[in-house]
């Protein structure tokens, strides 16, 4: 090891660290994705084969650290298991198959419509669809749930009660049934926007070639068009099912009332139960559930990979005329996108602006909740939205929040698209790029378990973030990063490796070769990736829930624990709140953005 | 005026080795070639010698310094060199004016506001572009953006140029032109030049010396005369040259006291080849070295028009005689028929001979 050649290629090897600015972020990158990534995971294992400190009310003389399957044996196979493992086990499978099968149908069809077919209005139709993603996946079920409430959990009744006086069947109200529909009102913008994109890109000529061979219009879209879409519409699927996995939010909210649980909320109850341990196995199953329907469906694609090449420059797209279907297919969609947005947020308006929760009459509204003082007698004492500390707080933490996010997102982005780009074809490009996608299958809920088991202790230097601000900046930059690399490295993949060279050569370092050549050439792409991380952020409520506490509260957060005490009109006039600061942050982006020109910029 | 030094380079991508222990010297003020296929490892020794690629061997000197060695563990940055690269895409940044492309790089330099303008201004009145300067390099055509980036190039007053390929993605004409100013303006800067291309009528009609690369290793390294006239292998032979080289493979035979070398219907005087009776070689003969004739010559050989392609300012000819195919260019637009006999004859001077096996030249100087 110390002979002259060794020293000398060691001394040649820092030389080049120094040359090499792209070497030195990617090894950093790589060392600090690693930890943060990587290092959890062998932490939740770790202590879900170990015995823990609150394990010990079961073994009293056992040793906290030692090897123990108790808790593989408590999860799979002890009188609990059903009620711990299979159960949720079953409804997170039937709630991912039902969600998947509906929304990415309904979001298919959606693209469809609207990018190979004549129908009108696709513009307003398109912006109103990606809505329901950009709020929170569980307003549909507040909306649910003030709609259809009935009196089986007691307190107040829903609309339909109210107005029809009949109390709705509880597989309506609560549980299975409700859970499946309004996740699939959400999940199937999420399986939209993936298929429209899928679908632009296929050459209609291929089409047309089917129409030439005699093949009728519908032949056509079975025979040509789908099989084409196979591998978009096989990502989506697997992509929407892992998030519906991984999501809390509605499951907690219309099935923890009649005990149905999933996954996600049976970790959220082990965790408030102390079980630790459960939770981590129960995580673990969890993500391996993810990262093996990541493999199925790479291997099937795989094979058909062929097909993407299919697609190339030069193509056109022909619109199929709908005929007299045309305003009739327009008004349902309209009608859709319309009850998939305005009904629920109109159900919330309703809801935050009535006096005595269950009672809609006119001359019951009432603005106490937006901007009331405290009232004794009203909601304990909780004052109206606008003035309330406790959620203005929530306001702020959730601004900070996200914006923190999306900074910290937008330069990693940026950096990792830097060392994978530059670095194209070694081992630490390829390295890095796995690890910073390594977050996309962990489904949130688990990811925030991880986190638990990480940060809960002191790390080196690093002291305990549980509980703390900190703590959810960094899981909301791990859990983004997987769509901030990509992408950092697709605006990198687009500028040519020429602009920097030229610019090294001139003489100028690397900082200024950053900020004036790399990050304005890549400002549009990173805007988009930073407005997205921004948006997930806000209404992120699965990755987070299991790391809130008083002193670190976000909206969603507070939401949460309103609609948990039974107070609808404070939690859908929150909702409505974040809802509308999602939106025009959305809007104030694009216009600012595009006032700078950044989308505008063509590359010569 | 600097000097540039390679010495022992090597690189190979994974297992590819695209350069072979190239050892090469620039002389101060030189215009040097570097000629070759793509993928002969031309465009790797540039941008090696530029700093943008780190050899897996070897020594670098730029003037009298040492900028790059493996063995010594030196790597100054491209951005310490100190030398000008124009890249074949031009590489103008497309999100700043054509003044802000020019000056960027001076105001890193930390020059004073009035002498960053001032040298911005004449780098672009060098170059005739001092009108565009508030334009976009995407509202420019494929020559005011080549022009923009040899101003941003020459405002550091480099003492070395780099070019990698610049006229290639140029029409035809405008290609002539750029090609005359580039002369141009190495001699007005008195800079050393490493010029790269694959194209050989740039490389002969520009350099003082051209290095012939193949597959990493070089071929030859001589005056374009020396290039043209005198290649040292079969491969350089039949790079250069356009028309391509006339290559007529046959056995060296005494007939009359006189060595020839015969090949399957053409018979060539091969008294400079290095070689013994009976022996089989290839003659390389430009086609403009054969003489023609449209009436019976003595000692010359009839062979039939097989077809007549003009140019403009020449004509190419191909001839057929027996089962060797000849190609022979003559001056001006010549208006003759294909089928008519006609009569060749060699000059026994610029006949050139390779040995099949070697590839090498086996000529007498």
């Amino acid at each position: 090891m110390t002979s002259p050649g060794a020293a000398r290629r060691l001394r040649y090897h820092t030389v080049r660290l120094r040359n090499r600015p792209d070497l030195v972020i990617g090894y950093v990158c790589l060392v600090a994705l690693g930890f943060l990534v990587l290092g959890p995971l062998v932490e939740i294992v770790r202590d879900a084969l170990t015995l823990q400190p609150y394990d010990l009310a079961y073994h009293p003389d056992g040793v906290v650290g030692s090897f123990s399957l108790f808790h593989l044996e408590r999860v799979f196979a002890s009188p609990l298991s059903p009620a711990l493992f299979f159960r949720p086990l079953l409804n997170s499978l039937a709630v991912g198959f039902w969600v998947t099968a509906i929304g990415v149908s309904i979001g298919s069809l959606l693209a469809w419509l609207l990018v190979r077919t004549d129908i009108r209005c696709k513009g307003l139709l398109g912006a109103l669809i990606v809505i329901p993603y950009m709020m929170p996946s569980w307003v549909m079920a507040l909306a649910w749930i003030s709609l259809f409430k009935n009196d089986r959990i007691g307190g107040t009744q829903g609309f339909v009660a109210s107005f029809l006086g009949v109390q709705p069947p509880d597989w309506v109200s609560y549980g299975f049934f409700p859970i499946v529909v309004t996740l699939a009102l959400h999940y199937f913008a999420y399986a939209y926007l993936l298929m429209s994109g899928a679908l632009a890109t296929v050459d209609s000529e291929l089409e047309e070639a089917g129409a030439v061979c005699g093949m009728g219009r519908w032949k056509r879209l079975w025979r040509i068009t789908l099989p084409l879409l196979m591998p978009a519409l096989g990502s989506a699927i697997v992509l929407t099912f892992i998030r519906i996995l991984g999501t809390f939010g509605t499951p907690a909210l219309l099935g923890l009332p009649v005990r149905f649980f999933t996954f996600a909320t049976q970790i959220y109850a082990s965790i408030n139960a102390r079980n630790n341990g459960d939770a981590f196995v129960l995580a673990l199953v969890l993500i391996v559930i993810a990262i093996s329907f990541i493999w199925i469906n790479s291997r099937i694609i795989g094979i058909r990979k062929s097909f993407v090449t299919l697609t190339g420059k030069g193509f056109r797209r022909r619109e199929i005329r709908l005929g007299l279907w045309r305003l009739p297919l327009t008004a349902a969609v309209g009608l859709f996108v319309a009850s998939t947005v305005l009904v629920p947020l109109s159900i919330l308006l309703w809801e935050s602006l009535i006096l005595v929760a269950g009672d809609y009459s006119l001359d019951n509204l009432t603005t106490h909740f937006w901007i009331g003082q405290g009232n004794v007698r009203l909601a304990y004492g909780e004052a109206g939205v606008l003035l309330n500390n406790g959620i203005l707080t929530a306001l702020w933490n959730s601004l900070k929040l996200a914006t923190l996010a999306a900074l910290f997102n937008g330069v990693l982005g940026l950096l990792v698209g830097y060392a994978v780009v530059r670095g194209r074809g070694t081992r630490l490009s390829r390295g890095l790029e796995g690890i910073a996608f390594a977050p996309y299958i962990f489904p949130s809920i688990a990811l925030g378990a991880i986190y638990i088991g990480m940060f809960s202790a002191p790390i080196g230097p690093i002291p305990a973030l549980y509980g703390t601000f900190a703590i959810l900046v960094l899981i909301t930059v791990v859990k983004n990063l997987p769509f901030t690399s990509r992408t950092g490295i697709a605006a990198m993949l687009q500028i040519d490796t020429s602009m920097e060279e030229s610019a090294r050569v001139l003489g100028i370092g690397w900082f200024r070769r950053m900020a004036r050549i790399i990050m304005p050439l890549s400002m549009s792409g990173l805007v988009s990736g930073m407005l997205l991380t921004f948006i997930t952020a806000m209404r992120e409520l699965s990755l987070i829930v299991l790391l809130l506490s008083p002193a670190n509260m976000v909206l969603t957060g507070v939401i949460f624990y309103y609609q948990e005490q039974s107070m609808p009109q404070h939690s859908s006039a929150v909702t409505l709140l974040l809802v509308l600061i999602i939106i025009l942050v959305n809007v104030l982006v694009r216009l600012v953005s595009r006032g700078a020109g950044v989308s505008g910029l063509k590359n010569s | 005026m600097a000097q540039i030094g390679l010495s022992g380079i090597r690189k190979a991508y994974g297992r590819e080795v695209v350069v072979h222990d190239l050892d090469l010297t620039i002389r101060p003020g030189e215009f040097l070639t570097i000629l070759g296929p793509s993928g002969c490892g031309k465009t790797t020794t540039l941008r090696a010698i530029a700093g943008l690629e780190e050899p897996d061997d070897g020594d670098i000197h730029l003037g009298e310094k040492l900028v790059f060695s493996r063995r010594r563990g030196v790597i100054v940055p491209p951005e310490k060199r100190g030398v000008g690269l124009i890249f074949q895409s031009y590489a103008l940044w497309p999100h700043m004016t054509v003044q802000r492309n020019v000056s960027l790089a001076l105001e890193e330099k930390g020059l004073g506001r009035a002498e960053i303008e001032a040298r911005a201004t004449q780098a672009l009145e060098t170059v005739q572009m001092t009108a565009l300067g508030a334009r976009y390099p995407s509202e420019l055509s494929g020559g005011q953006q080549q022009r923009v980036a040899v101003a941003r190039m020459i405002a550091l007053r480099p003492q070395i140029l780099l070019m990698d390929e610049p006229l290639s993605n140029l029409d035809a004409k405008l290609r002539l032109d750029m090609r005359a100013e580039l002369l141009q303006l190495h001699r007005d800067l008195g800079s050393t030049t490493v010029y790269v291309t694959h194209d050989q009528a740039e490389a002969l009609t520009l350099s003082d010396r051209i290095v012939v690369m193949d597959r990493g290793r070089v071929m030859q390294e001589a005056s374009p005369y020396e290039v043209y006239h005198h290649p040292r292998s079969l491969q350089v032979a039949e790079f250069i040259g356009e028309p391509r080289i006339n290559l007529v493979p046959g056995t060296l035979a005494r007939e009359a006291g006189t060595l020839y070398l015969v090949g399957d219907g053409v018979r060539l005087p091969a008294e400079r080849a290095r070689a013994a009776k009976g022996e089989r070689l290839v003659a390389a003969v430009r086609p403009e070295n054969i003489e023609l004739s449209t009436v019976p010559v003595a000692g010359w050989q009839e062979v039939r028009l097989d077809n007549v392609q003009p140019t403009g300012a020449t004509t190419i000819l191909q001839v057929c005689a027996g089962a060797t195919r000849l190609r022979l260019v003559r001056p001006g637009f010549l208006r003759i028929e294909a089928g008519i006999p006609l009569w060749i004859g060699f000059d026994a001077d610029s006949i050139e001979f390779f040995d099949p096996d070697t590839q090498g030249n086996v000529s007498a100087p």
